[in-house]
């Protein structure tokens, strides 16, 4: 039976890990994700888990300790966030080509310089082509739901690729909320057990893992790979299906909130969803006809469902909380117009980066937006495409 | 039972050949000495940090390893290894592991005391039950012979090459051993093969089963880097005892233990006469080279027998 909690974001991921109950945590503090192992290392001293903690001198290490534990035939998890996502680059690159289902919890921050500790997705956005799933939430419940979720989806035959469950940093991170959690028997019930095919600690058949790849395997390895990403959609579909089940909550790649008839819509990641469904909630009050996708799945990106669900509109905003600096659009944007190229005809779209570095947004900034996508649904007139939100020119 | 060295060729090889090494390469006769000191009834994992080894011996579909046998990165061996040997921990006590696994990885100098210096530390100060090998061949040899820390000074590397105004390697060899020493771990050694491999496998053997983080680091010649003839492989780990360059010894415990002392200390000019990289070092002129480099070994030497004593 579920029973309600008040719990940060950060505590309820940890919750989920102790519930899960995984074979070894590579745990290194950083603002704002440094909670997670604080949590963690208490189970650990009480003694609430199997798991080995090993501390280690920086994230570096903590990603290499979860890839030698993957491959030794646990489940591995860590925990990190902006600088230290960015420490384990070339290490995100490695887990995923070498099929390793490792789950990463990011409370994602603002990426230096200059170094800022608040939120915004250029952590996350920086490490998106890495062959890692990207699942965002919206909320504490939705980053508790979707870390259960997670080492499931990792672990599908089809699919063994490592997992970043994302969330906001401090603004779910650290703000308290109401959530309903799963008793520890249905976590473990709904994770399972997990036997791996091949591992190095099997004394039957040993094992070699990260080969020196010569031209001839490379891009057939990589090509793997890359379907791999693909089956990953049907994975996750199926663990939602399964969740559901379970929970009642449902989960799907995106949120469509009030898009049945929706005119003109928002598409946004992360806990602005939340601030973008109250602006939708008074603006439907007024007659308005806007509508609101909240992207969950960004890796793998579900291009062709993200168009149908936009097809209809007349004006788009994708909102990014990260900058690409590809001089034309955020990452969210790039991929968001790219998957609405191949319809007979689409909406008009404009891209808005916003709330770098913590900047905050309300449902007034959010109002404008649909404002202008108004105007925009009006005149046919686009303007700038690629603009910034709540930037003080005087600086 | 005393070391047969006869005895220890009997055993089923855990690093078999067919590798890419290069003829001469002190790397895989190092590796196959330290994996014969395994138990026969023991079972290993083989953390390898990038760099010749790693890929002269794992090259996809093939690999020397007949044990299991993981490679990630550069300069995170030991953090990886420390990640094995975690696992292993976590699934014995569930009971999902019976057999006994030891840990063992082994990095270049450039994986060691350079870029994966940090992830060392980290492994052997958490107390991982495992076996760090340096296979120490003095430069980066995998990317053509380019000064590492542990490039002894006067070594002509190909980012400390000989010019008119600097010849070769400015600074001295960084001292690893003692720094793992003094990280405080139950087992530091030092070695090389000679004559039987008694002091290498002896030394591995205690660094396997000795519980806890073990560090063993293992002149190991590269005939591309030191330019010497493949067949003087021997004689020149010969000399580099001989001359107090590469003394063999061991801390057990804090404990500091000469395992080979020369019966005549022989002159390090011996040594570095049969090595290209010297070269330079014989040139008129250049005596001083020499001169510096016997001051060098003496003093570090004298301050070895001091610890020892």
């Amino acid at each position: 039976m579920a029973h309600l909690d008040r719990l940060s974001g950060n505590e309820a991921v940890a919750v989920a890990m102790r519930q899960i109950d995984p074979d070894v945590m590579g745990a290194f503090p950083i603002t704002p994700s440094t909670e997670i192992p604080q949590y963690f290392a208490q189970y650990v001293a009480d003694g609430l888990v199997h798991t080995e903690l090993v501390t280690v001198e920086s994230e570096h290490s903590s990603m290499s300790v979860c890839m030698g534990a993957a491959a030794a035939g646990g489940r591995a998890i860590s925990a990190t966030s902006s600088a230290g996502l960015a420490l384990m680059y070339e290490l995100l690159y490695v887990a995923a080509s070498s099929r390793l289902p490792i789950v990463l919890a990011v409370s994602t921050r603002a990426l230096s310089g200059p170094i800022n500790i608040n939120n915004d997705h250029s952590d996350a956005m920086g490490a998106r082509d890495a062959g890692w799933i990207q699942i965002y939430a919206e909320n504490n419940q939705e980053v508790y739901d979707n870390y259960v979720q997670a080492f499931p989806i990792a672990e599908t035959p089809e699919v063994r690729l490592p997992v970043m469950i994302c969330q906001d940093g401090f603004i779910t991170s650290h703000a308290v909320e109401n959530i309903e959690l799963l008793e520890d028997e249905e976590v473990k019930g709904f994770v399972g057990e997990y036997n791996p095919e091949h591992y190095l600690l099997n004394s039957r058949e040993p094992l070699a893992v990260g080969p020196y790849d010569v031209t001839h395997y490379y891009m057939e390895h990589k090509k793997q790979e890359a379907e791999a990403m693909k089956n990953a959609k049907a994975a996750i579909l199926e663990q939602a299906r399964r969740f559901e089940a379970l929970t009642g909550r449902k989960y799907g790649f995106f949120e469509e909130y009030r898009m049945e008839d929706a005119e003109e819509a928002i598409v946004v990641i992360g806990s602005t969803a939340g601030t973008a469904k109250a602006t939708v909630d008074m603006l439907r009050a007024e007659g308005r006809k806007v509508g609101l996708v909240k992207v969950r799945v960004f890796r793998p990106f579900p291009g062709e469902e993200l168009a149908r669900a936009l097809k209809h509109c007349r004006a788009v905003a994708v909102m990014d909380k990260s900058e690409g600096f590809s001089a034309c659009g955020g990452p969210l944007f790039a991929e968001t117009r790219s998957a609405l190229y191949d319809l007979e005809s689409r909406p008009k779209l404009i891209n808005i980066v916003y709330g770098l570095g913590g900047r905050d947004v309300s449902t007034k900034d959010i109002a404008a937006v649909y404002d202008r996508l108004h105007h925009l649904a009006q005149t046919g007139q686009v303007g700038e495409v690629y603009t910034h939100m709540g930037v003080r020119e005087e600086v | 039972m005393a070391y047969q060295f006869k005895k220890e060729l009997e055993k089923p090889e855990r690093f078999v050949g067919g590798h890419r090494l290069c003829a001469g390469c002190g790397a895989g006769i190092t590796c196959r000495a330290v994996m014969r000191a395994l138990e026969p009834e023991d079972k290993a994992v083989v953390t390898n940090a990038t760099g010749c080894l790693e890929v002269s011996t794992f090259m996809y579909p093939y690999t020397s390893w007949t044990e299991s046998y993981v490679h990630t990165a550069f300069e995170n061996a030991a953090a990886t290894c420390s990640g094995v040997e975690a696992c292993y921990e976590a699934l014995k006590r569930r009971g999902k592991v019976q057999d006994n696994f030891k840990f063992i990885t082994f990095g270049g100098d450039g994986g060691t005391y350079d870029i994966g210096f940090q992830s060392l530390s980290g492994a052997m100060e958490r107390g991982h039950d495992m076996v760090y090998v340096c296979y120490d061949n003095e430069a980066y040899m995998n990317t053509g012979i380019q000064r590492s820390s542990s490039t002894p000074r006067f070594a002509n590397a190909t980012t400390a090459p000989v010019g008119r105004e600097k010849q070769g390697k400015q600074q001295d060899k960084k001292d690893l051993t003692a720094i793992m020493v003094a990280h405080g771990i139950p087992y530091a050694a030092q070695t090389t093969f000679i004559g039987n491999f008694r002091d290498l496998h002896e030394k591995a053997k205690k660094a396997i089963y000795t519980h806890g983080p073990c560090f063993l680091n293992v002149l190991s010649p590269c005939p591309r880097g030191w330019q010497y003839e493949t067949a003087l492989l021997p004689t020149i780990t010969q000399l580099a005892v001989d001359t107090c360059l590469w003394p063999m010894y061991e801390v057990e415990e804090g404990v500091w233990h000469l395992t080979y002392e020369p019966k005549k200390k022989k002159p390090i000019e011996d040594y570095m006469r049969l090595q290209g990289r010297f070269k330079h070092c014989f040139k008129p002129g250049n005596e001083w080279m020499l001169e510096s480099a016997q001051q060098y070994v003496d003093e570090k030497w004298e301050q070895l027998l001091e610890k020892c004593r």
